[in-house]
């Protein structure tokens, strides 16, 4: 009896064993937000599904809220003093690992942006130039200083000169075509002069954005600089553009319903508007500059007193 | 009489603090609660780097929390050190603005009874119309309750027509059940309100501390018939931890207890939450602490 019992469980278990190995279950990834160097889900609970060509779900990505961004904007607030004070030459420093990151992860960059529609060349491209990007932004970070900064000519007894400081918080509404090139060209200037930024991704393309904040969060980058969120335009864009203690808007496109609003938020508390049109070829030279730095700062002149 | 002080239920009050805190406060009744929870503040400063322009400040500030916002209250107290209290006084001549202050060694209470009492005569002599004092809670610890319900009774003697705060510093007494029983000797001793902190010590007050003293305050009163005030102090910064606050006060001690009379918030950051969470609700945007006065 015990004997048949036995054989029984020895070839329940082979079987079970087999089909194991045959059939392991993929971890699917869960996209979710970063705020403040941690990966929360929306508040709201919201989330709207990401298709590919084939109509084939690729992820539940958060739908962000009001009070995600609000949220996002006290830690990117909270980290602006630490960013701001740190040496050009240490946010250079971490420009660059994020560069590091970025290469060694490559693969999945390239795989996640040929499931959004690139093909296998595009997407290849695509993260290749947005690692040069972060290489082009961190050499510049302890050199646009020398080159925007000024001893003026004034006429009385003053050693008058002007400098850079940076803005403070950037809402930062990245473009909808490219995920991930767009995102990391508009990204970088803002943060290699001592911006915090909240991120609003693209809706169609996130998927490259949100894996970004994996490279982020391994990069020594402070908590709080970058803040990602998903979700859509329609409902962020008003938040991201009034809150009072925002600085700055970075925004990606050419909707003339969506700049006009944009514009006249900005005047609430004369935020600085950096606006980068639709049209615009992410490859190309002209979508990287220092000015893209420059407009981003705040120029403080300092009137010396000498000669008395 | 306070031997017979309940033991308490931490997990039970942990839970029912939370159960609390869920409750959704918006619009128009979170506009109200916002004003009411600034007529309740006892605008705060206790550095020891005060200065008399800062201490006259505060009270500008006091009178008039916002300069555009008209339907904004006054708060209740501004809260300094007794050599301030002059100052203070004469800051806000001809408001209802209550001038209180620490006396009896604050924040420590390390000093001999009889030079407590007299910096609290010296205090009340200067115009004082609140006393925030110390108990010992090094005598507390050490199970010597008759000495510090003595030196509440003395001090409360001492304070005159001034009302009379008691601080436990609810940070050094380690448990519920000190602060249960620290709470039921300062009333029995003749406090006219309790308080959780000096706010020097961290932590300073938190919900579940808050909780247990109102429920004492609460079987105080049914015993009694007396209605003893609470103000919680240090830490609450936030305009939504205040309206959590008062949901609590709410809940357990009613309508009675939510006016300045009978319920304080000692702050300094406080006001200026307050404002933009008010500034907000008015304009729909929200707001930064860089359109605020800093005092």
């Amino acid at each position: 009896m015990s004997d048949k019992i036995k054989k029984f469980e020895d070839k329940a278990r082979e079987k079970s064993e087999a089909e194991l190995s045959q059939k392991r279950l993929g971890v699917m990834k869960t996209y979710k937000l970063y705020v403040d160097g941690k990966f929360p889900r929306t508040e709201s609970g919201r989330y709207y599904e990401l298709k590919n060509s084939e109509g084939a779900i690729l992820a539940n990505v958060c739908l962000s809220s009001r009070k995600d961004f609000r949220d996002a904007q006290t830690a990117a607030r909270a980290a602006t003093t630490k960013w701001a004070k740190a040496s050009p030459y240490n946010r250079g420093q971490i420009l660059y690992r994020m560069a590091e990151m970025l290469e060694g992860r490559s693969a999945q960059f390239v795989e996640e942006l040929t499931s959004e529609g690139l093909t296998a060349s595009e997407a290849r491209s695509e993260v290749e130039q947005s690692i040069d990007r972060l290489i082009y932004y961190a050499g510049w970070s302890d050199k646009y200083q020398q080159v925007f900064s000024a001893v003026n000519p004034v006429a009385s007894s003053h050693f008058n000169f002007s400098m850079l400081e940076p803005t403070g918080v950037v809402s930062l509404i990245a473009p909808e075509e490219t995920g991930l090139l767009g995102l990391i060209s508009m990204i970088a200037p803002a943060i290699v002069g001592g911006n915090t930024v909240v991120v609003l991704a693209s809706y169609s393309k996130p998927l490259g954005a949100i894996t970004f904040s994996e490279v982020l969060a391994t990069s020594d980058l402070p908590a709080g600089v970058v803040n990602i969120l998903t979700g859509t335009r329609a409902e962020l864009i008003s938040h991201m553009t009034s809150h009072m203690d925002v600085n700055a808007i970075s925004y990606a496109g050419s909707e003339e319903k969506e700049l006009k609003p944009l514009q006249e938020n900005a005047a609430l508390n004369v935020k600085r508007v950096s606006l980068w049109k639709n049209e615009m070829d992410w490859s190309s030279e002209e979508s990287q500059s220092p000015y893209r730095i420059l407009e981003l700062q705040e120029t403080k002149t300092t009137w010396h007193p000498v000669g008395i | 009489m306070f031997l017979a002080s309940p033991s308490i239920d931490q997990t039970g009050v942990e839970e029912r603090v939370q159960r609390l805190n869920t409750r959704s406060i918006k619009k128009n009744s979170k506009m109200d609660a916002l004003k009411l929870a600034m007529s309740m503040l006892d605008l705060t400063t206790l550095d020891a780097k005060d200065t008399e322009g800062k201490v006259r400040q505060l009270c500008r500030k006091a009178i008039r929390p916002h300069d555009s916002f008209d339907d904004v209250p006054s708060v209740a107290a501004v809260c300094v050190y007794p050599n301030f209290i002059a100052i203070a006084k004469d800051a806000l001549k001809g408001t209802d603005i209550k001038v209180a202050a620490v006396a009896t060694a604050f924040p420590t209470g390390m000093s001999s009874l009889e030079f407590k009492l007299k910096e609290t005569r010296w205090a009340v002599a200067q115009g004082a119309d609140e006393i925030d004092m110390v108990i010992s809670r090094g005598k507390f610890l050490a199970g010597d309750y008759k000495y510090v319900v003595r030196e509440i009774e003395q001090v409360k003697e001492a304070c005159g027509p001034a009302h009379l705060k008691v601080i436990l510093e609810t940070g050094e007494l380690s448990t519920l059940d000190n602060v249960r029983r620290a709470s039921d000797l300062a009333m029995d001793a003749g406090a006219d309100f309790i308080k959780t902190s000096t706010g020097k010590i961290q932590p300073a007050a938190t919900l579940p501390v808050t909780l247990v003293m109102l429920e004492a305050i609460r079987d105080f009163y049914y015993r009694t018939g007396k209605k003893i005030g609470m103000k919680p102090a240090g830490g609450i910064a936030t305009a939504k931890l205040a309206l959590q606050y008062l949901v609590m006060v709410r809940e357990t001690l009613g309508e009675d207890w939510l006016n300045a009379d009978m319920f304080r918030f000692g702050a300094s950051t406080l006001a200026n939450d307050i404002l933009r969470q008010i500034a907000k609700e008015k304009s729909g945007v929200y707001q930064s602490y860089d359109y605020f006065t800093k005092d």
